[in-house]
Order: structure tokens, then sequence, then C-alpha cells
């Protein structure tokens, strides 16, 4: 595996990899010291062609705990717009040697477009394109779903799955990269997973993933949950009759105070509720239960960073386990390792 | 002049019967198979032994894109591929810049058709100003133009305002003209990348539903119905569309439909490569669709083949998906195309082939010396095929300036050996030989 493009590709044992590394790689997060030197001399280049601070931050910060350098390309709008090609942009990165290139654009099949068109040599990471995939947001909402699974259940969460765990995703599913990701993912990894939408945001084919669809969220929480994830709403939607006004989106497809109520009432007091960000605080979830202590909203952004660290890591060393190949990979970082004292 | 005479010998006439025919000034001047020597007298003979002999070829649906994007293609370019493909006649659609609107834009693109001298060239006429769909363009100085427009279409764009539709089906029968409509409902495909369906939404690109085509091609024949005109229908794409046009026909609405050989194909499964070479419009659909496509060009519902060829540069597909142009080239790969999904399937014959790829084409586009059975005193527009040979197609390689086709590396049946245009031979042994020269202006 060269490339982390999307999630439906990626096979039970890469997955499990990324997460275990990750795991690894949260112990540097906290350290005091939160470097490690496995990527020193190589360059990753974020190329954001859409604006997104939150993932190209947390994409820098975890190629610098690996004491990569890091070279940021803004490339908002189009690229025909603003008159260079993605390949020549490309091209540019590559003659300035660089190993990976953290790709988020705006079009969808963009990053498969570098990985497969022979233009560069790099690793390619999608970091969100178009509304087709982000798997590192799917990676993170699964390390951090795991997390959760293992400690319920007692168990050590490293070389796990999420066998048996139920998750209802919620939202604006057919303009979503988030969901796509997240469907294939826990399917991957064995969850059950309820898509939650307004028929209107779900995409014409959707009864062909490997998920159950409900119009009812109150039912689908009612039938057992233990994860909840809220899609944002995008502001371009909500006057594209896709529903009607946002009241009556909140109403009906919020998480909102009652439906927190509801969790209580319903007795299932270790469900926890995710939110990729950023958050329509009052459309698609409420501040009590955005800041409830169910909300994981935090810890994935912390998880983040460590899900990015383990797939640079692993597609720039080259150790990424070949699909469907059952093997224990051999420790990432030995944890006594000092780290790099030149980081200013 | 002096007389210029072929003898094409021992060619398979439609795949039926093997004869020898005669051509002389331009005309079919005998067929046979035991031709005197006084009747072949000097002629140059060519050996088409093991060769299928066809009408030349005649689509209704070509992009030469001059004027204006000269740097896609040109007259000269795009008919030198056309006569490779087979082709003895090609219709140059409107989209050009400016738009073939008037009867001076019409008639610079026929003369440059008639000087490049590879196949007839017939202009289509754009049904409203600058494609804008506010306005009728002066189709009737088109038709009385020398080009003697008959087909008009907005093609890339739908007439989508059903009064201007109505207008235009009425108008055009007061020169016997034809709308060629480019059914897509606007507003349902804004923004729209590919077929909608199963891989629509997986990879995330905003769909083209079968519907957008669907209520278009049902809201037009009730149109025609209504006001006692012609309709074509261009590239056919969907299942459902094949329905309503099979409807339509059994109620004796005049209407007439295409389909493009990437449409008898090509799937939208292609299009999880994210290569923007399979980016077309109307979009490639699923396999279902494809299947009803060929079982409707097979029993007549679909009355024609037409290449929709739409050279692009290189740099309009090297791109991201969304950013890329809409389109495919298909003049030099159309006759192996419909060869690998008609005939090599046993869904048609050769004859049937003749019928769908020259015969009902140039009756749709009124030409009167194209399409003509093989038979003395027609004109001498033929193709000879080598329908045993296969080829690996080769963008490169090719005469047109697009290197954007779908079939790139695939190996397909059947080769042209030989063009006959006007009784000159554009193709000979598989490769250019010289344009023919009308000795009359029209």
């Amino acid at each position: 595996m060269r490339h982390l493009l999307d999630t439906e590709s990626l096979s039970y044992n890469n997955a499990i990899q990324i997460l275990d590394t990750a795991q690894e790689m949260s112990a540097v997060g906290e350290r005091e010291i939160k470097k490690i030197p496995a990527l020193r001399g190589r360059t990753v280049v974020n190329l954001f062609f859409e604006d997104s601070t939150r993932t190209r931050i947390s994409f820098e910060a975890a190629a610098k705990r690996l004491s990569a350098d890091v070279i940021n390309f803004s490339a908002k709008g189009s690229s025909v717009s603003k008159g260079e090609s993605l390949k020549d942009t490309a091209q540019t990165l590559e003659a300035m040697s660089a190993d990976a290139v953290v790709i988020r654009h705006w079009a969808s099949g963009a990053p498969a477009r570098l990985a497969n068109s022979g233009w560069i040599d790099a690793a390619v990471i999608n970091a969100g394109d178009g509304t087709h995939a982000h798997p590192t947001q799917a990676l993170l909402d699964a390390f951090t779903m795991r997390a959760h699974w293992a400690k319920l259940s007692g168990t050590a969460s490293v070389g796990a799955d999420l066998k048996g765990m139920r998750v209802v995703i919620a939202g604006d599913v057919l303009h979503s990269r988030v969901a796509r990701s997240n469907v294939w993912l826990l399917r991957t990894l064995g969850a059950h997973v309820t898509l939650v939408a307004p028929p209107t945001l779900l995409p014409i084919g959707v009864e062909h993933w490997p998920c159950e669809i409900s119009y009812d969220l109150d039912a689908a929480l009612e039938a057992g949950v233990d994860a909840i994830m809220m899609l944002r709403v995008q502001a371009e939607r909500m006057n594209a009759s896709f529903f009607p006004s946002t009241r009556e989106y909140a109403r009906r497809w919020g998480f909102d105070d009652a439906r927190l109520a509801k969790l209580d009432a319903l007795a299932q007091k270790d469900t926890i509720i995710m939110h990729p960000g950023p958050m329509n605080r009052g459309l698609e979830i409420s501040s009590a239960a955005a800041d409830s202590p169910r909300s994981t909203v935090l810890a994935q952004v912390r998880n983040g960073v460590s899900v990015r660290m383990a797939a640079l890591y692993l597609l720039l060393s080259g150790d990424m386990r070949e699909p469907a190949t059952p093997s224990n990979f051999p420790p990432v970082v030995a944890p006594s390792v000092p780290s790099v004292k030149d980081f200013s | 002049m002096t007389s210029v005479s072929y003898l094409i010998r021992s060619a398979s006439l439609l795949g039926q019967t093997t004869a020898d025919v005669l051509i002389r000034d331009g005309i079919i001047a005998a067929v046979g198979t035991d031709l005197g020597a006084d009747v072949i007298g000097d002629a140059t003979v060519i050996d088409a032994a093991g060769l299928i002999a066809l009408p030349g070829m005649v689509d209704l649906h070509t992009h030469l894109r001059e004027p204006g994007r000269e740097d896609s293609e040109t007259v000269e370019t795009g008919t030198r591929a056309a006569a490779l493909g087979g082709f003895t006649a090609v219709h140059a659609m409107a989209n050009s810049s400016p738009v073939a609107d008037t009867a001076g834009v019409v008639e610079q693109v026929f003369s440059l058709g008639r000087e490049s001298g590879w196949v007839d060239v017939r202009p289509v006429g754009a049904v409203t100003v600058g494609l804008a769909g506010t306005q009728l363009a002066e189709l009737g100085a088109m038709a009385d133009s020398r080009a003697r427009v008959r087909v008009f279409s907005d093609d890339g764009i739908c007439v989508s305002d059903p009064v201007m539709m109505r207008r235009a089906l009425e108008y055009v029968k007061a020169f016997d003209g034809v709308i060629a409509q480019h059914a897509q409902e606007p507003r349902l495909t804004e923004g729209a990348q590919m077929n909608e369906g199963i891989v629509s939404a997986d990879l995330g690109l905003a769909g083209w539903p079968a519907v957008a085509e669907e209520s278009i091609i049902a809201r037009d024949v009730l149109l025609a119905q209504h006001v006692g005109s012609r309709l074509h229908v261009c590239h056919v794409s969907t299942a459902g569309s094949v329905e309503i046009i099979r409807w339509a026909k059994e109620r004796g609405i005049s209407v007439t439909a295409e389909v493009t050989p990437h449409h008898l194909l090509l799937t939208e499964e292609l299009v999880r490569s994210y290569n923007p070479v399979y980016k077309v419009n109307p979009p490639l659909r699923a396999d279902a669709d494809v299947h009803a496509l060929r079982a409707a060009l097979a029993d007549g519902t679909i009355d024609i083949v037409g290449t929709d060829h739409a050279p692009h540069p290189s740099e309009a597909k090297e791109c991201e998906w969304a950013s890329a142009a809409m389109g495919m080239t298909g003049l030099e790969t159309a006759l192996s195309v419909v060869q690998e999904t008609m005939i090599e399937t046993g869904l048609m014959s050769w004859a049937d082939f003749a019928r769908v790829t020259s015969t009902a084409p140039a009756q749709i586009g009124q030409l009167a010396d194209q399409g003509r059975p093989l038979e003395v005193g027609e004109p001498a527009n033929i193709v000879l095929v080598d329908a045993a040979a296969r080829w690996n197609v080769d963008p490169a390689a090719m005469a047109t300036k697009g290197r954007n086709s779908p079939f790139a590396s695939m190996e397909l049946p059947g080769k042209v050996v030989a063009t006959f245009f006007h009784g000159h031979p554009t193709v000979l042994n598989g490769a250019l030989n010289t344009p023919y020269r009308a000795v009359t202006a029209s």
C-alpha cells in the first residue's frame, strides 16, 4: 500500500495496523518532548486546495512530531481558475523532493488522480476530497471508538476491532466524505452502522452500502446505540430545498437536549456523542450535548494527530502491511527514543 | 476530364453476396461476378477478397471544433479521421465559436469541408442564437444557404424551454428540417458529473439522473406529435429512454433516435478510476442500460449510430474529474465498436450495420447521395472492411487531434481498408490516400 486514498479499499489488517501504530504515537504526544526522529530528512507537503485549518494543522503537527520537514502549500479555489493545473502544481512539489503529499481538494477523486496518473512518485494521503472520502478522519473516529469500546469491555485496544459496536451517523450523508469513509471503515472493523438523514440528504444508491438506513433519529436511538456521530450541515445546503428550515432540521435530525435526555432515560449511559467538527451548535448538535461528558469531540481532535502520525510513518517507512497478510508488525517506535534536540 | 475507374474485386457486399464493383466517374458503373474486360477497361483493380463492402458511413453527430477551437480539431483533421473511420459524410455540430447559428458560419464550415475533400461535411445549425435558448436562430436562412442545413441542434445544451422547443419543431416544418435534441433537463443536472446511482454514491460525484434525459424525451415526443413535426433524439443513453421512444414510435410519432458507440460498450464502472477520459455527456450508464441500448438498436427502436466525436486538448483531460471537459473521440473507432457490440454478439448483420451507420442517418440528414445501396447508378460512397482483423487502439496514432479515446489500449475487431468518396479512394490499404476534389462547385 503506497497511498491512503479511501477506506473502501483499506484492508482489515492495514486498518488495524494504522490504529495500533496510532496508539503508540499517542504516547509521543503525552511526553514532555513531543517528537521522535522517525521521518527526519523527509519532506511532507500539505497541499490544500480548500480551506481547512483544522485538518492542515493536525497533519502539520503529526509530521513535525515525526521530525519531517513540512511545506504548506495553499492553493485555494479551483486549480483551473487559478491558472495552474493540478498536474503542474503536483510536479512542482515533486521537483522539490516531496516524499509525501497530503492533499485536500474540493474535487472528488483528485487524490486518486494524483496517485494514479504517473505525475509524481510521492506517497499521497487524502486529507478530504470533495464529497468522496476523508480516510484519516474515519481512522481517528475509529480510533476514538475503539478506545471507548475496549475500555467498556475492560480489554486492551491494541489489536482490537469494533465488532458488535452499534454506530449511528446522522445528518447530511449526501455531501459527507466523513460519512462515506466511516461507513466503509466501520464495516471493515465489524461495527454495525445506521445512517440517519432526511431522504433528500441520502445519495441515490445508498441502499447498496453496508449499513442500515433510517429517517428517524429517535427510533435509531431507541434501538440502542454505542456511538452517535453528528455530521455538520453546510450553510450552502440550507437554502437549496434539502429541508424546509434549519429549525425543522434541528427538531427532526439534530442531537438536541431532548435526545440527550432520552439517552439518559433509555439508560444508555455509555453512549458517546461524536462530531468531526466544526460544529453548528444549535443546529445538528445542542451545546449541552457537545459539552456533555459523553462528547468525544476534543478526544477526536487529539487522536487525529496520532492517526495522521501513524499514516505518515507507515506510508513513508514502507512498513505498511500488504493487504490481507495477517502478521504482527514490529514495534514502530521504541518508547525510550529520547528524540531530537534540534527542534526549536 | 479523364475517366477514373476502380474495380473492387471479390468484395462481400453487405456481407451477403460476393461480387465485383466497378466505379467510374464517381458512380457505381457495374456490379457482377463476371464483368468483361470491355466493361472493366483500364480500371485500377483493388483486391477485396475477404473484405466486406458497405455504403460509406454517415455520422449525424460530429464535433469538428472549427471555427474557434482549432486546438482541439479542425475540419481538415476531423474529416481525415472520419475517412479513416469509414465515413463519407459527417454532420458538424453547431457548438463552435462563433456558434453555427447564421448562414455565414454554416457556409464557412461547409466550404472548409469542400476544401478538405475527405468527406461530405454537412453543418448542423444551432436552434437558438448562441445556443442560449432564448431566441430562435435564423433557421430558414441556414436552410436556404449553400450549406442547405436540414438538421438543427443546440447539442451540448438542451433546448429546455418547452415553448422554444415547440416553436423550433413547428418552424422547421417549413423546409422539412429536423430538431436534434440533446435531452438533458438542466435543473436536474446542475453540476452533474456522472450517472446517478450506485457508483456516484460511492465516488461522491454529483449525479446525472436518467430521469433528466427521459423526462425531456417524453416531453419532446409529445410536442412533436402535437405540432406534427420531426424529432431526432441525440445520444440516447438509458433503458428508460428506449422505452419512451418505443412507445412514441408505436403511436406513430415521427421520432428518430441515436446511440453512440461508447454507450454501446462502456459502463459507469470505469469512472471508479476517476480518469476523465471516461467523462462524457450524457454519462456512461449502467450495464442494464448498455444492454437495452444494444437491443433497441437491433430492433430499430434506435435508428442510428452517431459518434458524438468530441476531441479535446490533453490539458482538458489531464486534471481532476470535476474540472475536465466532457467528451470522447469516436470517428476512428466507431466501426470497430459497433462490430464488437452488435455484430460479434450476433445482434445484427452487416446489412443492419449499413442501415444504422449509413442509410438511416443519411435519410435523417436528407443527404441524397449518401447512404445509398451498392447498385449500378448509385454514387460510389463505399467502405471496404476487414472484419477479421483485430487491432489495439492507440490514440497517439489517430488522425484526430484529440487523444481522448476511452478505447485506448483495447483490442477491437474490424479495420477499414479503403474508403471511396464519390468514387475517389480517400483511404487505401488502411491509410489516408488523397482527398477528393469536386469538379464543380455547388
